[in-house]
């Protein structure tokens, strides 16, 4: 821990700051072991529902059910917005600090693209139910209802967090703490991406396999 | 429960174990005074296995106390503060657990396989077909072969293996005859099976062990092992009780013991048996509770 | 909305039957007077030690001290000190609920007093306290305190998470003495295992308690293992590489890893039960597609490593205890350190030993098996390590020590058991019998609570700034070691013929001399309990007789020794450069200690915040509001939540400078006060005499 600068892409503390590096440092460190907890939770999740696949207790099963195509514009949707996110997060570093407009309209733009997704989401959802899908028709309906709304809750708990997080900066600027926010904000929201790319494949693909 | 008291030796230890329960007389049943070929075997390895762990717990034992003294403060003994290390100490600390682990991991290799509660028993004898339903708080024991039923009550033949499938119709239980051997688990909606024999005749106390609810202390059964004569005329006698109808059944979901059961039957209360089964009995209580519940949210409904 | 109708929708459910007096006044019987009258008189205490509190803290205008300087402190040792005063407390109404059950028991030939009922609440809640509620806060406490100090740190790494933390424990543990007076709780059991624990079976709100009670533990719990890690991972002081680190650290950090990993599934195994009750889902119930023994594999995926969380902590506090108050280097280190990861990493291996008996294949149950036994090798290992380590010493029979002695002993006893019931062959005659009831009490009690006890003895010095009594803390040890002993021995022998564990009554004569031996064990328990307060009330009346200002009455060998006792709030005046394990052991042999160092720097606090109570205090709403169906309460206490830390974030103004110049001026007359200090010989480590300037034992001469 000696190098003072560049240890985290899009960190510029200002030189000569040890200690809120330091800080940053066990932070984003830390957040990242809390995405680990995550993990084991959403892979439970997953288990769980491979178990419940066959547990349809004569009410409808992944084919009565899934639809690819919105599936895959709210894949696209969600990847771009961590694209988005991550151009944020570039035009944080190369901009220490000074001009905030590039950094809000890249963070804007992401929680248009993650608000989007979660009303894709919303309207699947409720589509499902008006099919017979319920979560409580089934053991296998109700390890769906369990994995995907939650997935859906978290992005929704992001967005949220990045309303905070703007807010702050329309009132401190592009202080420290703004930027770990950020940083760590950014931690999540691209698990949140691999955690949709694992249901994708497990879920939906999985399931009308 | 039992009705005969048997006092005997079970093993070297056990004498002192259990010494107080032979004092205080009768009730003793454990697999360590076996009745059966399975419970035979289990006190075989448990005395094993003790034995084997005691090669690892007399030392500790006895030492430490021994360490305490010998290096007491002021104890005048050797005195090493910086020693924290030897290679020999470590092989033999890391060596001889190892050792007797591996002894121990064959033992259990080779017990879990013979005494496996799904493979039937080595016996020339062909086995006794009974299917267990655990209710809230009793046992119904079908005898699907032989087209009768009792509750509480296990009655078999001594000396031919018993084949027990199970299931509930209420929450999970688990079906044991400590004198007997092995105990498994019954569950709503599935089955499991249990394979046991019992050497001699005798009777045997059976329980639930798996805790549900208010009664559950009260869910004991009775396993009688029979000559194969008795046997018969018992299930003979039973052939001629009225027949397990949808208004039997309808009791025996009821929350109570067996003698609640007798009281809404209207029989005496240790001697509930049924003539007559439905086909399919058991497979119909286990799709019974499997069931959905009509309404999707209902709340009382899950039964 | 009429007035009724409103006052319907504020409480829910929640109605007068609801209370533990209802049934006697309305339906009066011989039983119902009697467990009326028992579960009256623990909601009774309860709410008038509450009044009682509350008078005193009024009385002696302690409400700001107790807010200022306690709940809204960050200060990792404070925080720590809480979460053991909060393991104590549970800890009385646990061994009180232990005593009823072993009194039952030991009349319950055919009878007994208790009602079914109320014998289910009880070991539902005395499991579900011992484990989530004392167990863990406590393991909790004393890492929070100890590992800091001990890798030469300031504070945790998150100090206002690690307030919540504590908050969401306290909130939980709120949520079960609430249930003493808005009754009932589960008698479902600790594991509260399903389809027993559905509507279907249990719709009253005993399982929902359960539920919230243990979901706001295991939160708590995930971020304080979080919490942990990283400030092993990322706060340790100049030269305290992993391998440096005294043993006690080792084990915090496998056990934050555990926690890390081992309480999402329980999260997961709880919110799934709430989302059967609440919405009627399908997860564990026997209709509708449903597995209960989904369950069973979550809970225990969770509850194996749990037993682990318990045990490896005291594990690092014996290494320390032993190794300290035998004036000698650990032996073994690597070897200890590298069976704690062993152990860490193959308890996520065996969870299926806890349901061999629900029908898997034989081949699978004996893999699982053999896992099991293999933890029992690293297990050895350290119990031989610690025998190593009194080899050769010069061993101080202290309070710590009876207990460290008593668990090596017991635990290798409790050990031969479980190698017992992980032969699956065997378990099936064992399991669900009071022989597995006599195994883990026998790992919990010598291993997690001795070691907690021990720990408690040895650290108080640090926290407090003065010893414990001596006199009342041996009573007390080995009042344990002998109540456990006849508490919990003859349960092996009822558990080998057969009684099912959970049982109120029975009708074999022959478990009759076993229940009453038991009896006269859980008797002497109490009393030990009662020694240790004892212990504590003239330790605090007599303060002065044993106060250790210089900070090392044991002649300790970690960092933590260095440094005054009470602890200053900044721990480390500077921060230690670290060249050995046991470094202030080497530094008083090499003449290193006291020195005054080159400079001081000004030190970054972290500022007081009322997150964590405001956290707490919402999340006990809402699980309350929860379990009685008071939505417009649950929603309240969760906006709350959200809100407090949505605020949180634009705080900025959330550290404190304190001046190099008070920091100097502290640490310099302290240094002056040591060097006027006399050192003092083990032997007089428990008189007067002992001021916390220690000889060290090596350079001790002895005749
Ligand atoms: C020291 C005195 C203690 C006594 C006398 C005691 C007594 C008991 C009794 C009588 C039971 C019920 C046994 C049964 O199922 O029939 C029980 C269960 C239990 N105890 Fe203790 N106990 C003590 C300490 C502890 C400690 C320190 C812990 C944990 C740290 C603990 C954890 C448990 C658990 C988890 C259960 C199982 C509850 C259930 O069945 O769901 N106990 N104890
Ligand atoms: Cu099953
Ligand atoms: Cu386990």
């Amino acid at each position: 821990m000696n190098t003072e600068t560049g240890r985290h892409p899009g960190l510029n503390l200002g030189s000569g700051h040890a200690e809120a590096h330091g800080e940053a440092e066990a932070l984003v460190f830390g957040f990242w072991v809390f995405m680990m907890s995550d993990l084991v939770t959403f892979g439970l999740l997953l288990a769980t529902y491979v178990t419940m696949l066959d547990n349809l207790a004569g009410g409808p099963g992944p084919k009565d059910l899934f639809e690819l195509k919105p599936v895959f514009i709210e894949t696209l949707v969600l990847l771009t917005s961590s694209l988005t996110y991550g151009m944020a997060i570039l035009s944080l570093k190369h901009d220490p600090g000074r001009r905030l407009r590039p950094v809000l309209a890249w963070l804007g733009l992401t929680l248009m693209l993650g608000l989007a997704f979660v009303a894709m989401e919303a309207k699947d959802l409720h589509a499902l139910q008006a099919k017979g899908g319920a979560p409580q028709r089934s053991g296998f309906l109700s390890a769906f209802w369990a994995l995907v709304p939650l997935h859906a809750l978290h992005v929704a708990a992001a967005a949220l967090w990045l309303v905070a997080i703007a807010a702050q900066i329309w009132r401190f600027g592009l202080d420290t703490p703004v930027k770990t926010a950020l940083l760590r904000l950014g931690v999540l929201w691209h698990f949140l991406d691999v955690v949709w790319i694992a249901i994708v494949s497990v879920v939906f693909l999985g399931g009308l396999a | 429960m039992a009705s005969q008291c048997r006092a005997r030796v079970v093993g070297p230890w056990g004498a002192s174990t259990l010494g107080l329960v032979l004092l205080s007389g009768c009730g003793v049943e454990t697999f360590l005074d076996p009745q059966g070929p399975v419970a035979a075997q289990q006190r075989l390895h448990f005395w094993q296995v003790t034995g084997l762990m005691a090669l690892v717990v007399l030392p500790v034992l006895t030492l430490t106390p021994w360490l305490l003294w010998r290096y007491r403060d002021r104890g005048g003994a050797d005195y090493e503060p910086r020693w924290g290390f030897s290679r020999g100490w470590e092989i033999a600390l890391w060596g001889g657990p190892a050792l007797v682990v591996a002894v121990l991991a064959a033992l259990l290799w080779i017990n879990t396989t013979r005494l496996d509660p799904y493979a039937p028993l080595a016996s020339d004898a062909n086995s006794l077909r009974v299917q267990a339903v655990g209710y809230d708080w009793k046992w119904l024991f079908l005898y699907p072969d032989l087209g009768i039923a009792s509750v509480d009550l296990l009655a078999f033949p001594a000396g031919r293996p018993l084949e027990i499938e199970l299931t509930s119709a209420t929450v999970m239980q688990s079906f044991f005859v400590p004198a007997l051997g092995s105990q498994v688990y019954a569950m709503g909606g599935m089955s499991t099976w249990l394979h046991l024999g019992a050497d001699a005749p005798g009777r045997f106390r059976g329980e639930n062990s798996q805790y549900n609810g208010e009664g559950f202390h009260m869910q004991k059964f009775e396993a009688v092992a029979m000559d194969e004569a008795a046997f018969e005329g018992w299930a003979q006698n039973a052939a001629t009780a009225s027949a397990l109808d949808t208004a039997a059944l309808d009791a025996l979901e009821q929350k109570g013991v067996a003698s609640d059961l007798a009281h809404a039957l209207d029989r005496p209360s240790d001697d509930i048996l049924f003539g007559g089964l439905p086909d399919d009995l058991f497979a119909r209580v286990m799709a019974e509770t499997a069931k959905a519940p009509m309404a999707p949210h209902d709340m009382a409904a899950g039964r | 909305m009429t007035l009724a109708g409103l006052l319907d929708a504020a409480l829910g459910r929640l109605d007068w039957n609801a209370l533990p007096f209802w049934e006697m006044v309305t339906h009066p019987s011989a039983s119902s007077i009697i467990n009326g009258l028992i579960a009256s008189g623990a909601a009774g205490i309860m709410v008038l030690g509450a009044l009682v509190t509350i008078w005193a803290l009024t009385r002696h205008r302690l409400w700001g001290t107790l807010w200022r300087d306690w709940l809204t402190s960050l200060d990792h040792k404070k925080i720590g000190i809480m979460y053991v005063v909060l393991a104590f407390v549970m800890l009385a109404r646990a061994l009180a609920e232990a005593s009823v059950m072993r009194t039952q028991q030991a009349v319950g030939l055919g009878g007994g007093f208790l009602s079914p009922e109320h014998f289910g609440q009880l070991f539902s809640t005395h499991g579900t306290i011992m484990i989530f509620f004392m167990a863990m806060p406590f393991l909790t406490g004393v890492i929070n305190f100890v590992m800091p100090l001990q890798i030469g740190a300031r504070d945790v790494a998150f100090p206002l998470l690690n307030s919540v933390s504590l908050a969401l424990t306290a909130a939980g543990a709120a949520l079960v003495m609430a249930s003493l007076l808005f009754t009932p709780f589960s008698i479902g059991g600790w594991s509260g295992y399903p389809p027993f624990t559905e509507t279907g079976f249990s719709p009253d709100v005993g399982p929902d308690y359960w539920i919230w009670a243990v979901t706001l533990s295991s939160l708590g719990t995930t971020l304080a293992g979080m919490n942990f890690a990283v400030t092993i991972y990322k706060k340790r002081a100049p030269g305290m590489t992993m391998f440096r680190m005294p043993l006690f650290c080792w084990t915090a950090l496998c056990v934050s890893i555990l926690m890390i990993f081992a309480m999402p599934p329980l999260t997961l195994a709880t919110s799934m039960l709430a989302l059967d009750r609440y919405l009627g889902f399908h997860f564990f119930t026997n209709t509708g597609g449903g597995d209960p023994m989904l369950y069973a594999n979550m809970f225990w995926l969770f509850g194996h490593p749990e037993v682990y969380i318990l045990i490896l902590p005291a594990f690092g506090v014996y290494s320390e205890v032993i190794s300290t108050l035998s004036g000698k280097k650990l032996y073994g280190y690597t070897s200890l350190a590298l069976a704690t990861i062993c152990i860490a990493v193959l308890s996520f291996t065996v969870w299926v030993h806890h349901f061999f008996t629900m029908g898997q294949s034989a081949s699978l149950n004996a893999v699982f098996g053999i896992a099991t036994m293999l933890i029992g090798i690293p297990t050895g290992v350290k119990v031989y390590d610690w025998m190593l380590t009194l080899y050769r010493g010069r061993v101080r029979l202290g309070v710590p020590m009876i207990y460290a002695a008593g668990f090596l002993m017991l635990f290798v006893i409790g050990g031969a058991t479980g190698i017992v019931l992980a032969n699956p062959s065997l378990d099936y005659v064992t399991h669900n019998t009071l022989f597995l009831v006599a195994h883990f009490h026998n790992m919990l009690i010598p291993g997690l609570l001795f070691g907690m006890l021990a720990a408690y003895a040895f650290w108080f010095p640090k926290a407090f700034g003065f010893r414990l009594e001596e006199k009342w803390g041996r009573r007390a040890a080995v009042s344990w070691i002998a109540g456990f002993i006849l508490a919990f021995f003859p349960l092996y022998g009822l558990g080998l013929l057969g009684m099912p564990r959970r049982t109120v009554a029975f009708l074999e004569p022959a478990y009759l001399p076993f229940t009453l031996i038991a009896l006269v064990g859980a008797g002497l328990v109490l009393f030990a309990f009662g020694c240790l307060v004892a212990q504590l009330v003239v330790s605090i009346r007599e303060r002065d007789m044993r106060r250790v200002p210089v900070g090392d009455p044991w002649d300790g060998r970690s960092l933590e020794w260095s440094i005054p006792a009470p602890a200053p709030e900044w721990n480390f005046a500077v921060l230690p450069k670290v060249e050995t394990r046991d470094p202030f052991t080497e530094a008083k042999e090499q003449g290193r200690a006291y020195r005054s160092p080159e400079g001081y720097e000004d030190i970054e606090m972290p500022r007081h915040s009322a997150v964590g109570p405001i956290v707490g205090i919402a999340g006990f709403a809402c699980a309350f509001g929860l379990v009685w169906y008071m939505w417009w309460l649950a929603i309240s206490g969760a906006l709350l939540s959200l809100g407090a830390m949505l605020a949180r974030g634009f705080a900025r103004d959330t550290v404190r400078i304190i001046a190099a110049a008070e920091v100097r001026e502290a640490h310099e007359s302290w240094l002056a006060m040591v060097r006027a200090t006399p050192r003092i010989p083990r032997h007089e480590e428990n008189t007067p005499a002992n001021l916390g300037h220690a000889i060290p034992a090596s350079q001790e001469e002895q005749s």
